[in-house]
């Protein structure tokens, strides 16, 4: 379990994993509204380099960034409603070889996304600005990283003791 | 006039088509600002149980919708098939299925007819609401765009001549009405849901935070959100119409106040709102006192130009066919288009 205290923190460790993204990946954004999904976004996007500024993609569902060696497929399927819907925007399609995909509610629509992901779980913490964010790998390419995402996020790891599972877990 | 004079002049008749979000609208203007027709045909009830717009339901909305409303254009206008000059739509930003059902139609309709087909860039059309309504409007002029996709602060020089002052770094300020009010459990669309409620309410009530007030013209809103979500957690006894009065309060200060200091910074001689926020009724009270205080010219637009309609895409179709003559048929939809802006 990671914690963050701020939202500037949340997008300090997005910029973080960044660094560990690959061509094809899939990261599924979990967490209410007002959680901090889109401030993630932010960071993870900055950590790939993309200058123009990260905005919610509520309205037009999907953004698209030029980032150094990535681009960035920033999406939010808050206002969709079914799972034909999702199926419609051809998600899987637009995971091409020179991009990462970031899904925001993503984990509302898992039948209609590839089977490979990282989730990156934010709930509300204490205080108004704290957040607790749980990393899981999904399938073959995310779980081949787990011990490179301990290290990246072990700044974050403020109680890792505490709490088993997650990116705390020997990864 | 010939399909093949680029050029639009005062007789010019531009069928103007808008798909880009959840309106399904077609209208007629003559010589750029005269209005003989337009047709909206909302989809605001289909969306509301849903809380938003639903792109692919908005895509077939639209496609079920358009011919009709585009019939019913021509003939309030008085005009048979074939009769205009051009036919402009909007090619974006909005949602890409949306635009896409305008923008052939569009083509299509230019092929048959054999006139110009014109794109219209979204957010300029929201700038010819504007002069539609008020053609001696004093440039340069500052205009505070406000609308469910965007937050924009633009200096408008001249015709087709724009600087962008600023914009949100997160959250557009009719999307933060939108989920503030799904969360209070209000409906959609929020605007005009919290508007109604927060007359009842407080605005001093619950001092929400100003993010990025005093800093540039940019806005954020997302933190904005995140503090009401907050608060009613913590104080589950606070009144919706307190909260809503003082986010409502919150969001109004940070534009109206941007907007008069990028106004005073530019040199305008005029300030002008556009875009669907546009319709909140405390955002206009305290948008006009600011011109009057500041001594610019201020203008209002009337309710049915605040929301997305025909007719400025219309009006913005006849200033880009005169500036720059017709749009190539292989000109696509883009979701993310951004306002054409001065070197």
């Amino acid at each position: 379990m990671l914690t963050t205290k701020a939202p500037k923190e949340t997008r300090a460790l997005g910029e973080a994993l960044a660094d560990l993204a690959h061509a094809g990946d899939l990261l599924v954004l979990a967490g209410e509204m007002g959680a901090g999904k889109t401030a993630f976004a932010q960071g993870f996007g900055s950590g790939l380099g993309v200058e123009t500024p990260i905005t919610s993609p509520t309205f037009t569902i999907v953004r698209e960034y030029v980032g150094r060696a990535l681009a960035l497929h920033h999406i939010d399927v808050y206002r969709l409603d079914s799972m034909q819907e999702a199926g419609d925007l051809g998600l899987g399609e637009m995971l091409d070889e020179a991009a990462v995909m970031l899904v925001e509610w993503g984990d509302a629509i898992l039948p209609a996304l590839p089977t490979d992901y990282l989730e990156v779980r934010i709930t509300f913490g204490d205080g108004d600005d704290d957040r607790r964010i749980e990393l899981t790998p999904v399938g073959a390419a995310w779980s081949a990283r787990r011990r490179s995402i301990s290290e990246t996020v072990a700044p974050w790891a403020h109680d890792a003791g505490a709490s088993a599972g997650g990116a705390s877990d020997p990864c | 006039m010939t399909p093949t004079e680029p050029h639009a002049d005062a007789t010019t008749r531009v069928l103007g088509i808008e798909t880009s979000c959840d309106e399904t609208a077609a209208a007629v203007v003559t010589g750029g600002n005269d209005v003989r027709s337009s047709v909206v045909s909302s989809q605001v009830d289909i969306h509301a149980r849903y809380g938003g717009v639903v792109p692919e339901i908005a895509s077939r909305a639209h496609v079920d919708l358009l011919t009709p409303v585009i019939a019913q254009a021509l003939v309030e206008a008085g005009m048979a098939d074939g009769e205009v000059d051009a036919v402009a739509a909007t090619n974006g930003p909005g949602l890409v299925g949306s635009l896409l059902v305008g923008v052939s139609t569009a083509k299509a309709l230019a092929l048959v007819w054999g006139v110009p087909f014109v794109a219209v860039n979204h957010l300029e059309a929201h700038l010819y609401a504007t002069l539609l309504e008020d053609p001696s409007l004093e440039l340069p002029a500052l205009v505070l765009l406000v609308s469910g996709g965007h937050t924009l602060l633009i200096a408008m020089e001249d015709h087709g001549r724009y600087r962008l002052l600023g914009s949100t770094v997160d959250d557009a300020a009719g999307e933060a009405f939108d989920k503030v009010a799904r969360y209070l459990g209000l409906g959609y669309p929020g605007g005009p849901a919290i508007d109604r409620v927060a007359l009842d309410g407080d605005p001093t009530a619950i001092a929400f935070p100003r993010a990025m007030r005093g800093d540039g013209f940019d806005f954020s809103f997302s933190g904005l959100k995140t503090s009401v979500i907050n608060h009613v957690r913590k104080h589950p006894e606070a009144t919706t119409a307190d909260v809503a009065a003082s986010f409502q309060e919150a969001v109004v200060d940070t534009l109206v106040d941007k907007a008069r200091r990028a106004a005073r910074e530019m040199g305008a001689r005029s300030m002008c709102l556009g875009g669907g926020v546009a319709a909140n009724s405390v955002l206009r009270e305290r948008f006009l006192s600011a011109c009057v205080e500041d001594g610019f010219h201020g203008f209002l637009p009337s309710r049915a130009m605040c929301t997305d309609n025909a007719a400025m895409v219309a009006a913005a179709g006849w200033w880009r066919l005169r500036a720059d003559g017709p749009s190539p048929l292989d000109t696509g939809a883009d979701p993310n288009l951004r306002l054409p802006l001065a070197g």
